[in-house]
C-alpha cells in the first residue's frame, strides 16, 4: 500500500491511539492539514502560538497518563515550540512534537521559514529525528512514541520535510520496536532492594521524599502501602504533589526552598532518607553539604544519571518506581518478621512526636487582613470549594508556591506546574490541554498577572474550542517573586518589577468572549470563586492581592534548608542584611 | 564533605549507532554540561552501522561517573566503557611539516629514526613526518623538532583499545555479532609487551 507521507503520519498517530493534537498550521505542514481535513478520529485544537501547543500537550499528558502530541510548522513555529520542549524535558513529560521542515533539497539553503530544527531541539529533547527518507517515516514515529513514553519519559521531536509529506511511500506500520541502544531498566536490583528494606526497617528517623517519578509511574498506591506499613512520614516535591494525600497524618507536605518547616526539619534530622522518583534538585536540597547530613540515602529512580548527580547516594536502586516500591514493600514485610523492633519502636515513637512538635510549632501561616486580600487565603478557599478534586494548573512565581503550599492535594495526576524550567506563561495553555483531555471536569488555572500575560492570547483558543478553563489571577501588579527577592536579598532595590494596572483582565477576558470577574476585598473572594465555578465557559477571575506579601518559609538560594526564613524579616534583620555582601 | 577531588584523565570508548547527528549529540552533551573534552576521534567498526568514538576527558571521579551516565543516556549510544579502568593501549598519530634546510636534514632524520617516525613527503625546504605513539612520545618529538621551525602540525586525537580480549567492550561487540569470537587460549596470540 502506498500513501502520502502526510497520510502515513496520521495513520500512525491513529494506531498509536492519538485522538487529540494541538497545533498551528503553516506552509511546510500544509500537506498534513490537507489530509486532516476529512480524517476521522483525531481532534485538532488550534492554538494561537506554538509554545502553547507544546504546553497544552504537556497538560494533556500529565493528567491523562498518555503521550501528548503537537504539530507546528517549520522555522519560527519550531523555535517557538522549543520552550515547551525544554519544559517537558525538565519535568519528564512524554510528548511527541512534529514540526514541518523545508523540502529536503532546500535544507541548508536558508530557504523561507527554514531553521535547523533538529539542531536547535537536540538539547531540549530526549531524542529527535529528521526524516530524510519517507520509507523510514512509520518506523520513526513508532520509535518516537516508544522513546517518549518509556524509561524516564520526555519529549521527542520529529522534523518532517515537506517533500516527504507530499510524496507517496510504501506504508507498513511496525507492530513492535527494537532499539539495541535503548533499554531502560525497570526492575530494581533485588539485592539493593533488600539492603534498602533492611536500612529502612532499622532506621530511627526515616523520611520518604517523593517526586514526579511517582506520578509518572502511577506508583501512588505502592507508596501509600509502604508509608503505612513502615509508618514513615512522606514529603513531596513540587512535581510530586498529589502522590500522597496531604490530609494523611504521615504527610509532611512539600519540602525545599518554599517547603514547610516540618518537612525541611524532618529531612535535615533524618537518619534514613528514601528518595523515590525525585532528583535532588537545587530548589529541594538548598546547600548540598547541609542537606540531610546524617542520613543514609536510598534513591529509587529510573534514570541512572539522576543517581549521585547532586548528592552522594548510599543505596541506589535503578528501576521503575512502581515496580521497585512493590518489591520494597515485600522486602520490608519480610524484614519486619525477623527484626526485633523494640529499640527502634521507641525511637520511632519519639520521631513521630518530634515531627508533631515541629508541625505544631511552625505550621504554614499568614497574617489575616480584613482590608486587603491575602493570596494564601484565595488558594485556601479554592481548595475548600473544590474539595481538592479539581484539576489544578499554575503559572510560575509566588502564586505557584502558594498554590503548592495551600492547596490540599488528594490525588495524583491532578496537578500541572512548570517545576524544572519554571516557565512563566505555562498556566493557561497547559490548563487548556488538561481541559481538552478531561472534558466535563473542573480545571482551575492559578496564575499570576505577569505569568498569565505571557500567554493570555490562548483565551481565544479556550473560547473557540469550548475549553471552559477557570483562571484565577493572583494579581499583585508586578513580578512578585522577583520583588520578593529584591526585597529580602537585594536590600529593597526594586527594579523592573512593576506591571501597573494594565491590562484590565476583566475587559481582556470579555474581549476574547470569556467571562471576567474581579475581587478586590476579602469578603468578595468566596462569592467570586463560587460564581467562577458555576459560570459555564472560560472565566478569568482577577483577584487584587497585597503586593507586599512574600512566600514563606523561604530558603535563600544556596542556603541550608534549616536556615529558612519563616516570616518577613524584622527591621534588625533587614539592617543586618543591608550590611552583608549577599544579603544573608 | 570530601577532600579536594583528584582530577585525572580518562580514555572513554563509546559505541554509537552510525546515524546522522550522533557526533553533535555527544559534542553537545559536553558543552551543555560543562565537561572538558580533550580529544575526540570517530571511526567505523567492523559493523558499518556502528561507530566507535574515543574520548579523552579529564575530571574527578564524580564528573567521570556523570559523563559515563550522561553518554549512556543518549538514545543512540550502545555502550560506554572507561578504558582507564582496564589495561589498554593508546595511540595518537601526528603529521608534522618541519623546515628542513640542507644543514638540518640529517639531524631531523635522526630524530625521526629514534621515534620510528616516517618521512611521508619531502620538498626542497621541508620534511613532512608521520609519527605514531602515546601522548608522551608525540609531545617529545614535537619538542625536539620545534627548534627547526614547525610549519604545520596535525594530530588525530587518541584512539585506544583494550588489551584483554575479554574486555567489556569486546563482549558487547561479540554479542552484537560484530567480531569473531575469541580463539581458545592455546591459539590466542596474546600480546604481552607493548610492541611499537
Amino acid at each position: 500500500m502506498k500513501l502520502s507521507g502526510a497520510r502515513i503520519l496520521l495513520e500512525c498517530l491513529k494506531r498509536e491511539g492519538v485522538d487529540l493534537i494541538f497545533g498551528l498550521p503553516g506552509g511546510a505542514v500544509l500537506p498534513i492539514y490537507d489530509v486532516l481535513y476529512d480524517f476521522e478520529g483525531i481532534r485538532h485544537v488550534l492554538v494561537r502560538q506554538e509554545a502553547a501547543a507544546g504546553h497544552a500537550a504537556e497538560g494533556y499528558s500529565r493528567t491523562t497518563g498518555r503521550t501528548g502530541v503537537c504539530l507546528v510548522t517549520s522555522g519560527p513555529a519550531a523555535t517557538n515550540l522549543v520552550t515547551a520542549l525544554q519544559d517537558a524535558l525538565m519535568d519528564s513529560i512524554p510528548l511527541v512534537a512534529f514540526t514541518g521542515q523545508v523540502p529536503t533539497h532546500l535544507i541548508g539553503n536558508d530557504a523561507f521559514q527554514e531553521a535547523d530544527n533538529v539542531g536547535i531541539t537536540r538539547s531540549a529533547t530526549k531524542h529527535n529525528f529528521l526524516v530524510k527518507d519517507g520509507k523510514d517515516l512509520a518506523g520513526i514515529i513508532k520509535e518516537a512514541f516508544h522513546i517518549a513514553s518509556t524509561g524516564r519519559p520526555g519529549p521527542v521531536h520529529v522534523d518532517l520535510p515537506k517533500d516527504i509529506l507530499v510524496k507517496e511511500w510504501p506504508f507498513e506500520y511496525p507492530e513492535s520496536v527494537h532499539l539495541r541502544s535503548y533499554n531502560p531498566t525497570y526492575d530494581g536490583h533485588p539485592g539493593q532492594i533488600k539492603k534498602a528494606a533492611r536500612a529502612l526497617v532499622r532506621a530511627k528517623r526515616p523520611v520518604l521524599y517523593v517526586g514526579g517519578g511517582v506520578i509518572s509511574s502511577n506508583a501512588s498506591p505502592e507508596l501509600h502501602e509502604l508509608a503505612e506499613l513502615t509508618r514513615v512520614p512522606v514529603t513531596q516535591t513540587l512535581m510530586g504533589l498529589g502522590a500522597f494525600p496531604m490530609a494523611h497524618p504521615l504527610s509532611l507536605d512539600m519540602l525545599g526552598m518554599h517547603g514547610t518547616y516540618y518537612a525541611n526539619m524532618a529531612v535535615h534530622h533524618s537518619d534514613c532518607l528514601v528518595a523515590v522518583g525525585a532528583r535532588f534538585d537545587d530548589r529541594v536540597t538548598g546547600r548540598v553539604d547541609a542537606f540531610a547530613p546524617n542520613a543514609e540515602i536510598i534513591h529509587i529512580d529510573i534514570d541512572p544519571s539522576s543517581i549521585s548527580k547532586n548528592i552522594q547516594v548510599d543505596i541506589p536502586i535503578v528501576g521503575d518506581c512502581k515496580r521497585v516500591l512493590a518489591k520494597l514493600v515485600e522486602a520490608v514485610r519480610e524484614e519486619m518478621k525477623t527484626y526485633p523492633q523494640g529499640a527502634v519502636k521507641e525511637a520511632r515513637r519519639q520521631w513521630a512526636e518530634q515531627i508533631a512538635e515541629w508541625k505544631r510549632a511552625e505550621p504554614l501561616r499568614y497574617e489575616w487582613s480584613d482590608e486587603i486580600i491575602k493570596p494564601q487565603y484565595v488558594i485556601e478557599e479554592i481548595s475548600n470549594l473544590t474539595n481538592g478534586e479539581a484539576l489544578m494548573v499554575t503559572g510560575v512565581g509566588q502564586h505557584q508556591m502558594w498554590a503548592a503550599q495551600y492547596y490540599r492535594f488528594k490525588h495524583p495526576r491532578m496537578w500541572c506546574t512548570s517545576g524544572g524550567l519554571g516557565t512563566m506563561g505555562y498556566g493557561l495553555p497547559t490548563a487548556m490541554g488538561v481541559q481538552a483531555g478531561n472534558p466535563g471536569k473542573l480545571v482551575v488555572n492559578i496564575d499570576g498577572d505577569g505569568s498569565f500575560a505571557m500567554n493570555s492570547q490562548e483565551l481565544a483558543t479556550c473560547f473557540e474550542e469550548h475549553l471552559p478553563v477557570k483562571t484565577v489571577i493572583i494579581n499583585n501588579g508586578g513580578h512578585g517573586m522577583v520583588r520578593q527577592w529584591q526585597r529580602i536579598i537585594y536590600k529593597e532595590r526594586f527594579c523592573a518589577i512593576d506591571l501597573g494596572t494594565s491590562p484590565d483582565f476583566v475587559k481582556l477576558a470579555e474581549a476574547y468572549g470569556c467571562t471576567g470577574i474581579r475581587a478586590t476585598k476579602p469578603s468578595e473572594v468566596v462569592p467570586a470563586l463560587e460564581k467562577m465555578i458555576s459560570t459555564p465557559g472560560p472565566v478569568v477571575l482577577d483577584v487584587w492581592v497585597n503586593k507586599d506579601e512574600c512566600v514563606f518559609p523561604m530558603v535563600p538560594a544556596g542556603g541550608a534548608n534549616v536556615d529558612m526564613i519563616l516570616a518577613p524579616p524584622s527591621r534588625e534583620a533587614r539592617d543586618r542584611a543591608a550590611k552583608s555582601q549577599t544579603g544573608f | 564533605m570530601a577532600d579536594a577531588p583528584e582530577i585525572t584523565k580518562h580514555t572513554i570508548a563509546v559505541l554509537v549507532e552510525n546515524k546522522f547527528g550522533v557526533l553533535s549529540r555527544v559534542a553537545g552533551l559536553f558543552s551543555a554540561r560543562g565537561y572538558n573534552i580533550e580529544s575526540l576521534s570517530v571511526g567505523e567498526t567492523l559493523d558499518p552501522s556502528v561507530s566507535r568514538m574515543t574520548l579523552v576527558v579529564s575530571g574527578d571521579a564524580f564528573v567521570i561517573e556523570q559523563v559515563m551516565k550522561q553518554l549512556h543516556k543518549l538514545v543512540d549510544v550502545i555502550k560506554v566503557i572507561d578504558l582507564s579502568e582496564e589495561t589498554h593501549v593508546e595511540r595518537e598519530m601526528l603529521l608534522i611539516r618541519v623546515n628542513a634546510e640542507p644543514a638540518a636534514r640529517a639531524e631531523i632524520l635522526r630524530i625521526a629514526d629514534i621515534f620510528r617516525a616516517k618521512v611521508v613527503d619531502v620538498t626542497a625546504a621541508s620534511y613532512t613526518l608521520e609519527a605514531t605513539g602515546e601522548e608522551s612520545k608525540i609531545e617529545a618529538i614535537l619538542e625536539l623538532l620545534r627548534p627547526f621551525g614547525i610549519q604545520e602540525v596535525v594530530r588525530t586525537g587518541k584512539v585506544a583499545i583494550a588489551r584483554s580480549p575479554k574486555g567489556r567492550l569486546r563482549r558487547v561487540e561479540e554479542k552484537l555479532g560484530k567480531v569473531a569470537p575469541v580463539r581458545p587460549a592455546n591459539q590466542d596470540p596474546r600480546v604481552f609487551g607493548f610492541a611499537d
